[in-house]
């Protein structure tokens, strides 16, 4: 049984560890499980580092939003306030509901927190950064990120309290419908590529801001729209977060967890947002394609670029009732998805290539 | 290119898929049962990995944990009264149960042991990739059968909501 590396001939760093180890002569499979922690502890730091970023990011630009100024204390304009705040939940008392279920309670935020992590396997973030490149990449993603509505109903089991179990089904409800305009929304691209690999999908818009795929396919646009709205949603951020509504549900599903359990739902939950523009930025805005900047530095760019969209979201609209959020996903966005499917097929049997 | 005994792999995930298995069917919370079903099925997409068939590892993970578990975890949470940790699972069957799953295995351990011929296969054989063959074979070859689980599944669908629907006087 062979498994490759991708990024073993690709990315430097990478290859320089691989071939220091194979010259100690480590046998073949612990020098496997060395150099995959490796890579999965870079990934790791990475993206918690990234993480802190946009909590930060995000506060500024929600406090900008109400004309208040936001963190202000800590660095230049509170730059180091989130890092002081993970400092701080290290320390906190763990707080346990003495009527919570032991084992439940305990693995939704590790659960949660994995999740939100396995995506990062094929993500490229670079020409040549990536874990691995699956062939079957858009679809893994998909399929991974499923577990975090799986962590967050066991969050709302596990608590033994209303709210959070109200919490945790409304989020179930919520990720299942809109899982289905989102995986037609992808559709869209993939059909026009041929391929579910993210690193196809990426070369396949080279070459100009005009090959990137919301501006090369007519109906790009629409899948875009409707992929970020979808996108939205499965992030559970406003106006779609009835999941963790505050006025209705105190925090929903974490109103019980304290401490570092919160705060690895609370970065799961900004990871999440990341990873969603990240594929944005994969299937319609070219990847890490981009003129005289590193490849990296521009996929960064137009990720934290979508971020920032999110954000606006956010902050300036309200949020949806539990019924027209239902209904907007089956009887507009499910719909309309289905008929740029539709419209894609048929530009795509035609030959008609932008 | 790095080289992994896929043999070790393979005993973790079966003694995984094992245990995970016979939690579903003996421990007495319902909602443990659907959560020990999760991993279950779960790792048995890690044996499809093994098997290099990648696109079914997904497909497992994205209907099954992704669709399937979490309905049935939803249903576990709205039967009964909300939260209620008494709903426990009964046994009564389980002999019988335990009979006809013997038999089960039994007639397929012996169906394959016999009647399945087995083609070595250089690795080179396999397709690269291999969502490229299903998708042509699904739109040719086995249009048919595709067409008529499609239909079955449109059957399914309105035949949910017929039920579920409540009149309106």
């Amino acid at each position: 049984m062979i498994w490759p590396i991708a990024s073993a001939e690709l990315l430097p760093l990478f290859s320089y560890l691989y071939e220091l180890l194979e010259s100690t002569g480590l046998p073949q499979p612990w020098l496997a499980v060395v150099v995959y922690t490796f890579l999965a502890a870079l990934v790791f730091g990475v993206l918690s580092l990234l993480a802190l970023f946009l909590v930060w990011w995000e506060r500024k630009i929600a406090a900008h939003i109400q004309q208040r100024f936001g963190p202000m204390r800590h660095g230049w304009h509170g730059w180091y306030q989130t890092i002081m705040d993970a400092v701080k939940l290290l320390q906190k008392e763990d707080i346990r509901v003495a009527t919570r279920d032991k084992t439940v309670f305990f693995w939704a935020p590790v659960v949660c927190f994995v999740a939100a992590f396995l995506a990062y396997v094929t993500i490229p973030f670079g020409e040549g950064l990536i874990v691995a490149d699956l062939n079957i990449g858009i679809l893994y993603i998909m399929a991974v990120t499923t577990f975090t509505v799986i962590s967050l109903l066991m969050a709302g089991w596990g608590s033994n309290n209303k709210y959070a179990l109200l919490g945790g089904m409304r989020s179930a409800a919520q990720v299942v419908s809109y899982e289905v305009p989102m995986v037609a929304s992808i559709l869209v691209v993939v059909l026009f590529v041929g391929s579910l690999s993210m690193v196809d999908i990426v070369q396949a818009q080279a070459g100009g801001i005009w090959n990137w795929y919301i501006f090369r396919l007519p109906y790009g646009p629409i899948a875009f729209c409707t992929y970020i709205i979808a996108a939205t949603a499965e992030a559970n951020r406003t106006p779609f977060d009835i999941p963790e509504a505050e006025q209705e549900l105190v925090a929903g599903f974490n109103v019980e967890y304290s401490g570092m359990k919160f705060a690895m739902f609370f970065l799961a939950e900004f990871v999440n947002a990341f990873t969603v523009s990240a594929i944005a930025v994969i299937l319609f805005f070219g990847g890490w394609h981009g003129a005289l900047l590193p490849s990296w530095m521009w996929f960064l760019g137009k990720t934290f670029g979508i971020v920032l969209l999110l954000m606006l979201f956010r902050w300036t609209y309200p949020r949806l009732r539990v019924d027209q959020l239902m209904e907007f996903s089956w009887k507009f966005l499910v719909p309309v998805t289905f008929a740029n499917i539709i419209i894609a097929a048929w530009f795509k049997y035609a030959g008609w290539y932008w | 290119m790095l080289e992994v005994d896929g043999g070790i792999v393979f005993w973790i995930l079966s003694f995984v898929i094992l245990v995970s298995g016979f939690m579903v069917v003996s421990l007495k919370n319902v909602f443990h049962c659907a959560l020990a079903l999760v991993l279950c099925l779960f790792t048995v997409a890690g044996l499809y990995i093994l098997l290099d068939a990648e696109f079914l590892a997904a497909a497992q993970v994205l209907i099954y944990v992704g669709s399937v578990a979490i309905l049935l975890i939803f249903e576990v949470m709205l039967t009964s009264k909300l939260a209620d940790k008494r709903i426990t699972q009964s046994n009564d069957q389980a002999l019988v149960g335990f009979f006809i799953c013997t038999l089960f295995a039994v007639a397929a351990y012996l169906l394959i042991k016999f009647n399945t011929i087995w083609y070595p296969l250089a690795k080179s054989a396999l397709p690269s990739d291999n969502i490229l063959t299903i998708g042509k074979y699904l739109m040719t070859e086995f249009m048919l059968p595709f067409e008529v689980v499609s239909i079955l599944l449109v059957a399914a669908l309105i035949g949910a909501i017929a039920l579920a629907r409540t009149e309106k006087s």
